[in-house]
């Protein structure tokens, strides 16, 4: 069983959960970053959380995810810990990659999270890869690779879709069409009417689904496992979404108006979901208050967390490169923190 | 130790260098039942240059994998693969193909590691082909390991005989780091003792002093490791020693500049392009280390900053040779 369900009433409720956490986290997030508390960049997944968790929804605990440069939403949905996420945003040693890798690099891939991806278009390749060691193995998983619709103009991404589909590897592709890539229209960098239309070159089934609705999503992705499992190889699902911030917090959004985004506003996949869960008797507008209370404080416990966690030690920057290390970068280390890398150091 | 002492203390067997490396394949597929082989015809055609020629039978399509005609496709399979539990080995035919999956390399394969915080090792090995010499112009014939060596994350190493062909694409694919292995397609049919032992592998960063010498220390790589002992020998007056760096990154520091200091006279021949290459590093580190043990200017013989030509006489002129490496010698010492 999977964390959680959109076919139970408790997995409905933790859907909705994470869909609020993820919105929480990423407001948070984002006033964070204008008060200048996170370094380099973010970019929001607001508006876009029904593609990622009901894509989870409908994965086993020990599947893999490969994610995009927007991927705060596919951490939280796949069950990662808003403070380590919090302390990696915050650039601290705690944080999930020890402060190296920051917004655009999250990953755990002990909880097959397989990365945040600063490259538009990397992360197929990656689910691919995954889906050959699992095929390879005869392990019982499932490889995603997210990718927005931007990326669907890559030649990796199309590679990658190839060999899945010709290898019948057990991977999904879950395309997150928020309208935009970038600052550009999807209309205007792609010939097709529908990005899932690029399926047919693969002859793997191609679908689109409302990508504001996370149950619809959570059943393209699930039907999609299961014809994963059954080794029919892989299936591209692109979910019509929106984003609600801009590209990265700071863009002026030139190339949409207040018009728009209102009207993807009005069917925010979290409200309608919350009506839903309302109208089914599986929610009350006092459970709801007390479920957005818990995550505000989750998210607020996360942002202490992350301000109270040690920055790292400079010297921590030499370590990691590799599973051996290699005696130049020691060496380099060795001289730049003995003398301040002065002219005359030792080279050696 | 030199490379001959090494070999007089094991058993060996005579072989080619692409018998080398495929024993080498051949014993860590037989090892290691996560290790698996792909690339564009490394299966049933048996590698465009014979070099896995026969595994396709001994192992099967699983682990001998034909792959379509797709770079970035594979060799990103393959790092998302090494990140996930297996142990790829993938060939890209010829290294002027690496371009196009260089995205993958650098961003993913190089980096995944560092940027996860140390979370995941990279398992990943990859064998390609480089150098002229067979009229194959511009697009098939490049020498660019420099480029792997020199992008942090990735590891790179290019025998010069056929032993440590075997023992580096053995250490390669015992490593949980990516490494990256080229092979220079003009020695595929040297030979050389390789040890038998399956147990025999050429750690990485580690030179091999081919050639006992007091007078000029030569560094030189692959192809031109042959032809550096052919002038060596045919220099009556001199006494050359002849250093296989073996590991272009790791880089054996030590053993080089030990050389220097006895010699003071230092040659670095390599078939990459001469401008900010391997010649380059070497002669930094040597300066840095062993500066006042130089007596002469330190040499460089590589291909002089063009692309392989086709036509024969084109091909000849730019390729570095012995008499470029005589020539060198000579005018140091």
């Amino acid at each position: 069983m999977s964390d959680y369900t959109l076919d139970t009433e408790e997995g409905r409720l933790e859907a909705l959960r994470r869909m609020l956490l993820i919105r929480e986290f990423d407001t948070t997030a984002g006033e964070s970053f204008a008060d200048g508390e996170i370094p380099g960049f973010v970019h929001l997944y607001i508006g876009e959380e029904a593609v990622g968790v009901g894509t989870c929804g409908a994965l086993e605990p020990d599947d893999y995810i490969a994610s995009t440069h927007r991927g705060h939403g596919h951490c939280i949905a796949k069950g990662l810990d808003p403070k380590l996420m919090m302390a990696e945003l915050f650039g601290r040693r705690e944080g999930y990659c020890n402060g190296k890798g920051g917004s655009m690099h999250i990953a755990d891939v002990e909880s097959g999270m397989l990365g945040a991806n600063g490259i538009v278009g990397a992360g197929p390749p990656m689910a691919t890869g995954a889906a050959l060691s699992i095929d390879y193995q005869d392990r019982d998983q499932v490889a995603v690779g997210f990718l927005g619709d931007g990326a669907v103009a890559q030649g990796q991404v199309h590679e990658a879709v190839n060999l899945a589909s010709t290898w019948d590897l057990p991977a999904v592709f879950v395309v997150e069409n928020n309208q935009y890539g970038e600052g550009t229209p999807v209309e205007k960098q792609h010939n097709v009417e529908n990005l899932s239309d690029t399926a047919a070159a693969h002859d793997i089934p191609g679908v689109t689904v409302d990508g504001m609705d996370v149950t619809a999503v959570a059943e393209a992705v699930g039907e999609a496992r299961t014809r994963a499992r059954a080794g029919d190889g892989p299936t591209l699902i692109e979910a019509e979404t929106y984003r609600y911030r801009g590209h990265y917090e700071g863009d002026e959004q030139r190339y949409r108006d207040e018009e728009e985004i209102q009207r993807w506003k009005n069917r925010d996949p979290i409200e309608s979901f919350k009506s839903r869960l309302l109208d089914r008797g599986e929610l009350t507008e006092e459970s709801f208050e007390e479920l957005q209370a818990e995550v505000e404080t989750t998210i607020a416990d996360a942002i202490a967390y992350a301000r109270d966690a040690d920055l790292p030690e400079p010297a921590e920057a030499y370590e990691d490169m590799f599973a051996e290390p290699v005696p130049e970068i020691e060496g380099f280390a060795a001289r730049t923190r003995a003398d301040g890398g002065r002219p005359g150091g030792d080279g050696r | 130790m030199t490379a001959q002492a090494e070999l007089e203390t094991e058993q060996t067997e005579t072989m080619t260098v692409r018998e080398a490396i495929r024993q080498g394949l051949r014993e860590e597929l037989a090892r290691d039942e996560d290790v698996y082989v792909m690339g564009e015809d490394v299966g049933l055609f048996g590698g465009v240059l014979d070099v896995t020629d026969g595994l396709f039978d001994e192992f099967g399509e699983e682990r001998l994998r034909d792959t379509p005609i797709s770079e970035a496709g594979f060799v990103g399979a393959a790092t998302g693969a090494a990140a996930t539990g297996t142990r790829p080995v993938v060939e890209i035919m010829f290294s002027d193909f690496m371009g196009v999956s260089m995205e993958q390399i650098m961003n993913q394969m190089a980096k995944m590691r560092y940027m996860f915080g140390g979370k995941t090792a990279m398992p990943v090995t990859v064998r390609t082909t480089e150098g002229g010499g067979m009229g194959a112009a511009s697009q098939h014939s490049g020498t660019v390991h420099a480029w792997i060596a020199h992008f942090p994350g990735l590891k790179a190493v290019a025998p010069g005989t056929a032993a440590s062909a075997k023992g580096l694409t053995k250490a390669a694919i015992r490593s949980d780091d990516p490494v990256f292995v080229f092979e220079n397609k003009m020695i595929y049919e040297q030979q050389g003792e390789v040890p038998v032992d399956e147990e025999f592998t050429v750690p990485l960063g580690e030179a091999s002093v081919e050639r006992e010498g007091e007078d000029v220390t030569v560094v030189a790589t692959q192809r031109l490791v042959g032809e550096s002992l052919d002038v060596a020998e045919g220099l009556a007056d001199l006494d050359v020693e002849v250093i296989d760096p073996r590991s272009l990154y790791p880089l054996d520091t030590d053993t080089i500049v030990d050389s220097v200091e006895k010699t003071g006279r230092l040659v670095v021949a390599d078939e990459s392009p001469l401008s900010y290459g391997i010649h380059a590093e070497v002669v930094a580190r040597v300066q840095e280390n062993a500066f006042f043990s130089l007596d002469a200017p330190i040499q460089r013989v590589g291909t002089p900053d063009t692309h392989i030509p086709f036509s024969p006489p084109l091909e000849q002129e730019v390729l570095p040779d012995g008499d470029g490496i005589r020539e060198a010698v000579r005018r140091i010492a």
